[in-house]
C-alpha cells in the first residue's frame, strides 16, 4: 500500500500542480456513429470472407454439372460492373452536393444512384433466372451453391442499400440536410462503396477466374 | 384439398403431434414451468408492476439496467442448462450394463445439445455481455454506451434466441446433433425435424444481438473514455472488454454465414455441406471453428479482466505488470485466430497442417501463463483480504491452471488422436469454462453487486456457494479425465462396461454438490435482499476500489457521473482518494441523455415470431412478420427525437441526497 | 442511435470532385484491363492470368478504399485504419487458412477426387 502511495505522489510532484479530477463543463464525447458503422462494415466483410472461402473450396466441385466456363456470360458481368461503378461515382456526386448544402442536387444524384443500383439488381436477377432455367440452380452442385450464396448475398446487400436509400430520400425530403441526415448519407455512402469493393472481389475471383480453364 | 393447403400455409408443419405430450418428463417440466410462469405473471399483475417493468426496464436504454437484465437472463438460463446437466449425469451413472436408464437416446441427444448451446450462448455470453455492459461505461467515466437504443435492441434479440430454445422444449424438439450441429447429421436427410431449425434460428437471432452489442461496446470504449484516460490508463477489465468485443465483431459474422449456409442446405436443398453433389462437410467444421475458437477467448478474456480488478483491489496493490497484462490480452486476441484447426486434428489435414496448428496452440498458452504470474505477483506481499470475490479468484487460478495444462496436452496432435472425442476433452473444456468463465462471472457478480444494488451480498452464502461449486467441480470432472483416458467417448447414453460406472457415480455426486452451490447462490440473493439494511453500502466504495466505478454512488444515478471525471492515473479513483478529492456539491449542469424506447423489444418480439414461423415452415406468418419487422425498423428511423436534458435541479437534488447519505455514514 | 449528440457533421471527411474523379477513372481502367485480359485471352498461361487479375483486383480495392471510402491514417483518430488492417489480417487468415486446410484435407482423404481435378 505504501509503495503505491509513493508512486503516485512522486508522479504528481513532478508536475507540481494540483490535479483537476473532474470536468467543470458539460463534456461531449465524440460521436461514434461513423466509427460504429465502419466496424459493422468490417464485420460484414467477414461474412463475405466466409462466403469467398466457401466458394474457394467448392468453386470447382461441379458434380458433373455445368462449369463456370459454360455458364458465365462475361459481357453481362461487364455491364453489371459498369452499372455498379457508375453508381459509386454518382453517389460521390450526391455527397459533393451535400457538402455544398444543396438538398435538391443531393436527392437527384441519390435517386440516380438508386436507379443504377436497381439496374444492377435487375441484371443479376435476369442472370439468376436464366441459370435456374438452364438447370443450373443453386441445388445443382457445390459450385453453384457457393456461387449463388456469394453473389446472392452481395445482391441482397444491394437490395438493402436501395431500401435504405429510398428511406433516406423520404427523410431528406422531410427534414432536409440536418446533421443526422448528413451522417446517415455518409453511412450509406460507406455501405454503397463497400459493396463496390466486395464486387471487385466477386467479378475477379468468381467470374473472371471462373471462366479460366 | 384447398382446406389442407390453407392449414399448411398457416401452421406449416406444426400439428398437435408436435407437442411432446407422450413424454412424461417433458409434461412434468411443462406443468412446472407453466405454473411457475403463471405464478410470476400473477404476482406481477397483483403488484401492478407491468407499467413499471415496461417503462423502467423493458424499454430502458440505461446500460446499467440492460446489464442487469442480461444477468437475469443468464441466471434463468443457467438453471435450465444445469437441469440438463443433472439429467445427463443421472442417466450416465444409471445406464450401465443391463440398465437402460430413463432417457431414450432420442431424448438424451437433445439434452446434451441443448445443454451445450444454452450454456455457451445463453448463459456465458449474456453473463459476459451483462457484466461488460454494466461495468465498462462506469469504469471509463462515460454516461452510457455509444448507441443506447442499439444496446436495448441487442439484449432483446439475445432474449429472443433464448425464447426459441425454451420453446423447443415444449413445441417440437431440439437438435440432436451436439452443440455445433455438424453436418451431415444436421442436414435435412439425417435431421428432417424442426430441432436443427430451432438451433439455427435461435443462434441467428441471438447472434444479431451479440454482434450489435460488440460494435456498441467497442465504439464506447474507443470514443467515450473520460478525458485523460489514454489507452494505457484504461482499467484492465475495460481492456479485456475491448479485446473481447473485437473478437465478437470479427468472429460472429463467420458463425452467421456458416449457419446461413446450413439453413440454405436445409431449406432450399443447396449443396454446401452435403455428402453428395460436390458439397463439403468438412468446410462447415472448418468455418464453424474459425468462429468457435475465438469464441472461447470471447468468454474467458472478460473473466481475466474481472480477476485482474479483484486481485489488485483485495491485495491493496496496484496490478503487477499492467502493461504486460495488456499486451498479453492483445496477443491472445490475435493468436486466437490461428489455432482453430486443433478442434479437428483427426480429420486428416496431415502432419504439416496439424503441426502448424499444434504449435500455435502451444504458443497461445504463453501469454495466458504470463497473466497467471501477474496475478500471483500482485498477491505477493499484498495485504490479501479473503472476501468472497477473492475466494473465487483463488479457486480460479488453481482450477484454470489444471484445465490449461490438459489443454496443452490436447494441443499435441498425436495425443489428440488418442483423446479426441473422449470424456477427457469434455473434462478439459469444462475445466477451463467453469474454472475460468463461470468462476470469473461469480467473482464479478459478488464484486460489483453492491455497486448495482447498494448492498453487499451475504458472505456466508457466498462462501457456501464457492465451496460447493469448487469441490463439486472436482468431483464432477476429475472422474471424466480418468474415463477419457480409459477411452470412454462423449455423448453416450449407455455403457456396456460395468467398470466405468463407479466414476460416473462420483461425477453425478459432484454434479449434486454443484447443484447445492447454485442453490446457495440463489439463497444468497434472497438472504442479502432481506438483510439489505445491514449490508448496505452508503459510500459507493465498499471494497476500497481503485477504478472510477467506485467513485459514484451505489447504485449510480442514471447519468452515472454528475461531472465527467478527468483521469491522470491508471487507478483513477485510488489516486483521487489519495489526493483527498472532494466531490462537487454545487454548480450542476443539465445533463444530456437518451430517451427510453419500446422499439427494441417490439422489433425483437417480431423477430421471435419470424424465427418461429421459419422453423415451422409457416410461410404466411413468416412473410407477414418479416414485412412487419422491416416496417417497424424503418419507422423507428423516422424518429429523430431521441434525447432530452436532465434539468440541473434534478441533478442537484440527486446529488444532495448522496451528500446526506455520505454524511450519515461518517 | 445517432441522436445522442449535438455535433454538426464536422466528423465526416471532406470529399472533393477531383478525388472522386481520380478514383473513378482509375477504377474504370483497373476494371477494364482484367476483363480484357480474360475475354481476349491475352495471356495463355491460366495461372499467370489468375495472378495478374488478382493483382489488379487488389490495387483496385486500395483505390476504392482511398478515393471512395476516404481511408487514411487520420480519420477517427486512426481507428478506422486500425480496424481495416485488423480485418484484412483476419480475412487473410480465414481465406488462406481455409484453402490451405481444405486442400490438404482433400489430398489426404479424397485422393481419387483430387486426381479428377488434375
Amino acid at each position: 500500500m505504501s509503495e503505491t502511495t509513493h508512486d503516485t505522489l512522486a508522479g504528481n510532484a513532478e508536475r507540481g500542480e494540483p490535479l483537476q479530477f473532474h470536468e467543470t463543463t458539460e463534456h461531449h464525447p465524440e460521436t461514434g456513429t461513423l466509427l460504429g458503422f465502419w466496424i459493422y462494415l468490417m464485420s460484414d466483410c467477414l461474412i463475405f470472407a466466409s462466403l469467398f472461402a466457401t466458394y474457394g473450396v467448392l468453386g470447382r466441385s461441379y458434380a458433373d454439372g455445368p462449369t463456370g466456363m459454360e455458364l458465365f456470360d462475361l459481357p453481362l458481368v461487364a455491364m453489371n460492373t459498369s452499372l455498379l461503378l457508375l453508381s459509386s461515382i454518382t453517389y460521390g456526386f450526391a455527397m459533393l452536393r451535400m457538402q455544398a448544402n444543396h438538398l435538391r442536387g443531393t436527392m437527384v444524384w441519390l435517386a440516380i444512384t438508386g436507379l443504377l443500383g436497381a439496374g444492377f439488381l435487375g441484371l443479376e436477377l435476369y442472370e439468376f433466372n436464366h441459370l435456374i432455367h438452364e438447370g443450373a440452380g443453386p441445388w445443382r452442385s457445390g459450385f453453384l451453391s457457393s456461387f449463388f450464396g456469394l453473389v446472392g448475398t452481395h445482391g441482397l446487400h444491394v437490395l438493402f442499400g436501395i431500401v435504405w436509400l429510398v428511406t433516406l430520400l423520404f427523410q431528406l425530403k422531410k427534414h432536409g440536410l440536418i446533421p443526422e441526415n448528413q451522417r446517415r448519407l455518409f453511412c450509406l455512402s460507406m455501405f454503397w462503396h463497400f459493396l463496390d469493393v466486395v464486387w471487385i472481389g466477386v467479378f475477379t475471383f468468381v467470374y473472371l477466374m471462373g471462366v479460366l480453364p | 384439398m384447398s382446406e389442407l393447403d390453407l392449414t399448411k400455409l398457416i401452421f406449416g408443419r406444426l400439428t398437435l403431434e408436435s407437442i411432446p405430450y407422450h413424454e412424461p418428463i417433458l409434461i412434468v417440466t411443462f406443468v412446472m414451468v407453466a405454473l411457475g410462469g403463471l405464478a410470476l405473471l400473477g404476482f406481477i399483475t397483483y403488484k401492478k408492476a407491468w407499467g413499471y417493468l415496461w417503462s423502467e426496464w423493458f424499454t430502458s436504454i440505461d446500460h446499467k439496467k440492460i446489464g442487469i437484465m442480461y444477468m437475469v437472463l443468464a441466471i434463468v438460463m443457467l438453471l435450465r442448462g444445469f437441469s440438463d446437466a443433472i439429467l445427463m449425469r443421472i442417466q450416465q451413472a444409471w445406464a450401465v450394463g443391463d440398465a437402460a436408464g430413463y432417457l431414450p437416446p432420442d431424448h438424451y441427444d437433445q439434452i446434451f445439445t441443448a445443454h451445450g448451446v444454452i450454456m455457451i450462448f445463453f448463459v456465458a455470453m449474456p453473463m459476459i455481455t451483462g457484466i461488460m455492459n454494466y461495468v465498462v461505461p462506469l469504469q471509463i467515466g462515460a454516461r452510457d454506451v455509444a448507441f443506447p437504443f442499439l444496446n436495448n435492441f441487442s439484449f432483446w434479440m439475445t432474449t429472443s434466441g433464448a425464447v426459441l430454445v425454451m420453446a423447443s422444449l415444449f413445441v417440437g424438439e431440439f437438435a440432436k446433433t451436439g452443440w455445433l450441429a455438424y453436418p451431415p447429421v444436421s442436414g435435412i436427410i439425417k435431421s428432417p425435424g424442426v430441432g436443427v431449425d430451432y438451433y439455427i434460428w435461435s443462434l441467428q437471432l441471438a447472434g444479431v444481438g451479440t454482434l450489435l452489442s460488440g460494435v456498441n461496446l467497442l465504439v464506447t470504449i474507443v470514443k467515450m473514455r473520460a478525458p485523460g484516460m489514454s489507452l494505457m490508463r484504461m482499467p484492465v477489465f475495460s481492456w479485456t472488454a475491448l479485446c473481447t468485443n473485437v473478437l465478437i465483431v470479427a468472429a460472429f459474422p463467420v458463425l452467421t454465414a456458416v449457419l446461413a449456409m446450413l439453413a440454405l442446405d436445409r431449406y432450399l436443398g443447396t449443396a454446401f455441406f452435403t455428402s453428395d453433389l460436390g458439397g463439403n462437410v468438412m468446410m462447415y467444421i472448418n468455418l464453424i471453428w474459425i468462429w468457435g475458437h475465438p469464441e472461447v477467448y470471447i468468454l474467458v478474456l472478460p473473466a481475466f479482466g474481472v480477476f485482474s480488478e479483484i486481485v489488485s483491489t483485495f491485495s491493496r496493490k496496484r496490478l503487477f505488470g499492467y502493461a504486460s497484462m495488456v499486451y498479453a490480452t492483445v496477443v491472445i486476441t490475435v493468436l486466437s485466430y490461428l489455432v482453430w484447426l486443433h478442434h479437428f486434428f483427426t480429420m486428416g489435414s496431415g502432419p504439416t497442417v496439424n503441426s502448424f496448428f499444434g504449435i500455435t496452440t502451444m504458443i497461445i498458452s504463453i501469454p495466458t501463463g504470463a497473466k497467471v504470474f501477474n496475478w500471483l505477483f500482485t498477491m505477493y506481499r499484498g495485504r490479501i483480504e479473503m472476501e468472497v470475490p477473492m475466494l473465487w479468484t483463488l479457486g480460479f487460478i488453481i482450477t484454470f491452471v489444471i484445465g490449461g495444462m490438459t489443454g496443452v496436452l490436447l494441443a499435441v496432435p498425436p495425443a489428440d488422436f488418442v483423446l479426441h472425442n473422449s470424456l477427457f476433452l469434455v473434462a478439459h473444456f469444462h475445466n477451463v469454462i467453469i474454472g475460468g468463465v463461470l468462476f470469473g462471472m461469480f467473482a464479478g457478480i459478488t464484486y460489483w453487486y453492491p455497486k448495482a444494488f447498494g448492498y453487499k451480498l451475504d458472505p456466508f452464502w457466498g462462501k457456501m456457494s464457492f465451496w460447493f461449486w469448487t469441490i463439486g467441480f472436482y468431483f464432477a470432472f476429475m472422474p471424466l479425465y480418468v474415463l477419457g483416458l480409459m477411452g470412454v467417448t462423449r455423448r453416450m447414453n449407455h455403457f456396456d462396461d460395468p467398470s466405468v460406472q463407479i466414476w460416473f457415480i462420483i461425477a453425478a455426486f459432484g454434479a449434486f454438490l454443484i447443484a447445492i452451490g447454485i442453490a446457495s447462490f440463489l439463497i444468497q440473493l434472497v438472504v442479502s435482499y432481506r438483510r439489505r439494511d445491514e449490508l448496505r453500502d452508503e459510500t459507493g466504495d465498499p471494497w476500497h476500489g481503485r477504478t472510477l466505478e467506485w467513485s459514484t454512488s451505489s447504485p449510480p444515478p442514471y447519468y452515472n457521473f454528475a461531472f465527467t471525471p478527468r483521469v491522470h492515473d491508471m487507478d483513477a479513483w485510488w489516486q483521487m482518494k489519495e489526493h483527498g478529492y472532494k466531490r462537487p456539491e454545487e454548480g450542476f449542469l443539465p445533463i444530456h441523455m437518451p430517451k427510453n424506447t419500446g422499439a427494441g423489444i417490439i422489433l425483437a418480439g417480431i423477430a421471435t415470431v419470424l424465427g418461429f414461423a421459419l422453423i415451422w415452415h409457416m410461410w404466411l406468418l413468416a412473410g407477414i412478420s418479416f414485412l412487419a419487422l422491416l416496417a417497424v425498423a424503418i419507422g423507428h428511423t423516422f424518429n429523430y427525437d431521441r434525447d432530452y436534458h436532465i434539468p440541473a435541479d434534478e441533478v442537484a437534488g440527486i446529488e444532495a441526497n448522496r451528500t446526506r447519505m455520505l454524511a450519515n455514514h461518517v | 442511435m445517432s441522436g445522442s449528440n449535438d455535433h454538426h457533421g464536422g466528423d465526416m471527411p471532406h470529399s472533393t470532385f477531383k478525388g472522386y474523379m481520380t478514383g473513378f477513372v482509375l477504377s474504370v481502367i483497373l476494371t477494364a484491363i482484367p476483363f480484357w485480359l480474360v475475354m481476349a485471352d491475352v495471356i495463355k498461361d491460366t495461372g499467370m492470368t489468375a495472378l495478374v487479375i488478382l493483382g489488379f483486383a487488389a490495387v483496385q480495392i486500395v483505390v476504392h478504399m482511398i478515393y471512395f471510402l476516404h481511408m487514411n491514417f487520420q480519420s477517427e483518430g486512426g481507428w478506422n485504419m486500425l480496424a481495416l488492417i485488423f480485418t484484412s489480417v483476419i480475412v487473410f487468415i480465414a481465406l488462406a487458412g481455409s484453402l490451405w486446410v481444405m486442400y490438404h484435407l482433400n489430398v489426404n482423404m479424397m485422393p481419387g477426387l483430387m486426381k479428377e481435378y488434375g
